[in-house]
């Protein structure tokens, strides 16, 4: 299992808050909006350093999203910002009509995901949104492990014509992705070949896999991990070819198993390669308030879940 | 004023093609288009610069228009026919299988001149103000239309917008609703009393206009009066009142007529009272 190690844990948010000023430095067509969350989403130096380019709209996300696919017209490029929940549930059918529908060019940039928000509970913890993004036809789904692939992930999506949602979160992670990588939309990343059983994680449960793995390969468990950052378009290659080797699957995300990476890894399998396959994801249920790590480990999407999958689904496999 | 009878002649083949397009699909919104014919025909034929040929989605150097009540599609669709964005007789595809003419306008089948999908209510004021500020951030002198519905301003979001442009001083802005106090279950007054309209519209910082949208001659005033009002700080809003139906007589002020297309013998009274004035597309 290859070693992967940090120096220090960070926010994904702030990653995205990073990579937005950077774009405002280097593409005078970016331009920021956000309801009333500057500090939460990061965007403050964004906002001090290109006050004529940031929007403040207060709390009102559906004014939001369509005052973004206006500013489209004209060639300017508009990442919203808002928690994941308001990015979505609140507003889908501004985004279904005046974003989806009519093509526009807007990055839809979501913090406070999954359950990791921690202590707000379940009113802001939404488990549905990757779901609900990835049924809007022409949308491009991203969901970031770390700081520097969400700092990346910030800087691809501007150059990437058409509309984007972009998934991130609150809680400090370890940072273990290089500084300054080229991030590839739709392209998976590798970050352990192995022989036994892929495991693909996006988001935050990106690190749990390593984890997982390290712990599988001491009980002489060889574990593909691979990171599915982008579940639409998802690459399809990547999974078959690690299917192909390894004819069993773990899917593990921060999500909701109705409509997510799960699902959308299923489709694939059914279709050209039918193998076993176990979900990690949040069973049909509602979160609650609490700290990361026990909410990781009370909807069972923790390592320990992760392991224990694995070794179902290679039971199911022999 | 031989151009206002110009304009005039040019609202009454619009109306012709609004009843006909309705009739050959029997499916469709004549009332409201027929309410806003000499509006649209007022701003397409003289008031907008614009360019249809060739359609440009950035509009850089145009005026741009947003219709926000897609519903009323078949106005639309006429007069971006009747100004040469796309083939007249196009409009006899309206709402047929593979059509660029759908229920509700759309960018998705590349029909020239629309530029953001409308239908569901209350999402096109933040649109044009989106790109409203566009042309500001561009330097663009030009200014930016809405037409919206009486019923529409139910939506909450219209009013979010109506908060976030008086903030932001969209003052290139014209936004226009189409007051025929009428919607598809009775009167606004009756489905959801607007109260003092202008009044509202004025507490959330608008500079406030009103308007006959039948009466070509005080269209085409009031929209150059907007203009002259605009770029002084505070967004536009005109409250227009037309007659749901105008121009067909069993129409007129009929909520009934919102989504109901006429039958043979009715097409036939209402064509009667709308001479031929530029050509029908052929069917």
């Amino acid at each position: 299992m290859k070693k992967y190690t940090y120096t220090e844990k960070k926010d994904t948010r702030s990653g995205f808050g990073a990579g937005l000023l950077e774009l405002g430095k280097n593409n005078p067509n970016v331009v920021a909006l956000c309801a009333d969350l500057t500090g939460s989403l990061k965007m403050g130096d964004f906002a001090k350093a290109f006050p004529e380019r940031f929007f403040q709209v207060g709390i009102a996300e559906a004014n939001m999203m369509g005052i973004a696919a206006g500013m489209t017209i004209g060639g300017k490029i508009p990442f919203t910002g808002t928690f994941a929940n308001f990015s979505t549930a609140r507003v889908f059918d501004q985004i279904r009509q005046s974003i989806a529908y009519s093509g526009k060019n807007v990055k839809i940039c979501a913090s406070h995901s999954g359950l990791t928000l921690g202590e707000d509970g379940a009113t802001h913890q939404t488990l549905e949104d990757i779901g609900m993004m990835k049924m809007l036809p022409g949308m491009t789904v991203i969901n970031t492990c770390d700081f520097n692939q969400t700092k990346a992930a910030t800087l691809a999506i501007a150059e990437w014509e058409g509309p984007v949602y972009l998934r991130f979160g609150r809680p400090k992670v370890p940072n273990f992705t290089p500084e300054n990588q080229k991030f590839e939309i739709g392209k998976a990343v590798v970050l352990n070949e192995g022989s036994d059983v892929s495991i693909f994680a996006t988001g935050h449960l990106v690190w749990e896999a390593i984890q997982a793995g390290e712990r599988l390969a001491e009980e002489g468990i060889s574990a593909e991990i691979i990171n599915i950052h982008t579940i639409k378009p998802l690459d399809e290659a990547a999974i078959l070819e690690s299917v192909a080797k390894t004819k069993c699957v773990v899917s593990a995300e921060e999500h909701s198993r109705l409509g997510g990476l799960g699902d959308s890894i299923a489709q694939v399998l059914m279709k050209h390669n039918p193998v076993p396959m176990e979900y990690v994801a949040v069973n049909d249920t509602f979160g609650e308030s609490g700290k990361p790590d026990e909410l990781l480990k009370k909807y069972g999407l923790d390592t320990d879940n992760i392991v224990e999958a694995a070794k179902r689904v290679l039971k199911r496999k022999m | 004023m031989a151009q206002i009878q110009e304009l005039e002649n040019i609202a009454t083949q619009v109306r012709r093609d609004i009843l006909r397009m309705v009739h050959h699909v029997q499916s469709g919104h004549p009332g409201g288009s027929l309410g806003c014919a000499d509006f649209m025909t007022a701003l397409y034929f003289e008031v907008m610069k614009h360019t249809p040929q060739p359609f440009d989605m950035d509009g850089k150097d145009q005026d741009l228009f947003f219709l926000s009540n897609g519903h009323i599609s078949p106005v639309f669709y006429s007069v971006l026919a009747r100004s040469g964005y796309f083939p007249i007789e196009e409009l006899a595809t309206f709402r047929k299988i593979n059509s660029r003419l759908q229920g509700h306008p759309t960018t998705h089948e590349g029909l020239p001149g629309v530029r953001v999908a409308s239908g569901s209510l209350g999402q096109g004021l933040s649109v044009a103000i989106g790109a409203a500020q566009t042309k500001k951030m561009n330097n663009d002198k030009r200014f930016v239309f809405s037409l919206h519905g009486d019923g529409e301003i139910e939506e909450g979001q219209i009013w979010e917008a109506a908060m976030y442009a008086a903030h932001h001083k969209v003052d290139n802005l014209i936004a226009t609703i189409d007051y025929n106090n009428k919607q598809i279950d009775g009167d606004v007054d009756e489905v959801m009393n607007l109260g003092d309209i202008e009044a509202k519209w004025r507490a959330f910082g608008w500079d406030v206009m009103r308007m006959n949208g039948n009466n070509m001659q005080e269209v085409v005033t009031g929209l150059n009066d907007a203009k002259e009002r605009a770029n002084k700080g505070k967004p536009i809003m005109i409250i227009m009142d037309t007659i749901m139906g105008k121009g067909v007589d069993f129409m007129e002020n009929d909520h009934h007529w919102h989504g109901v297309a006429p039958n043979d013998e009715q097409l036939e009274k209402a064509l009667a009272q709308l001479p031929e004035t530029l050509g029908d597309y052929p069917l």
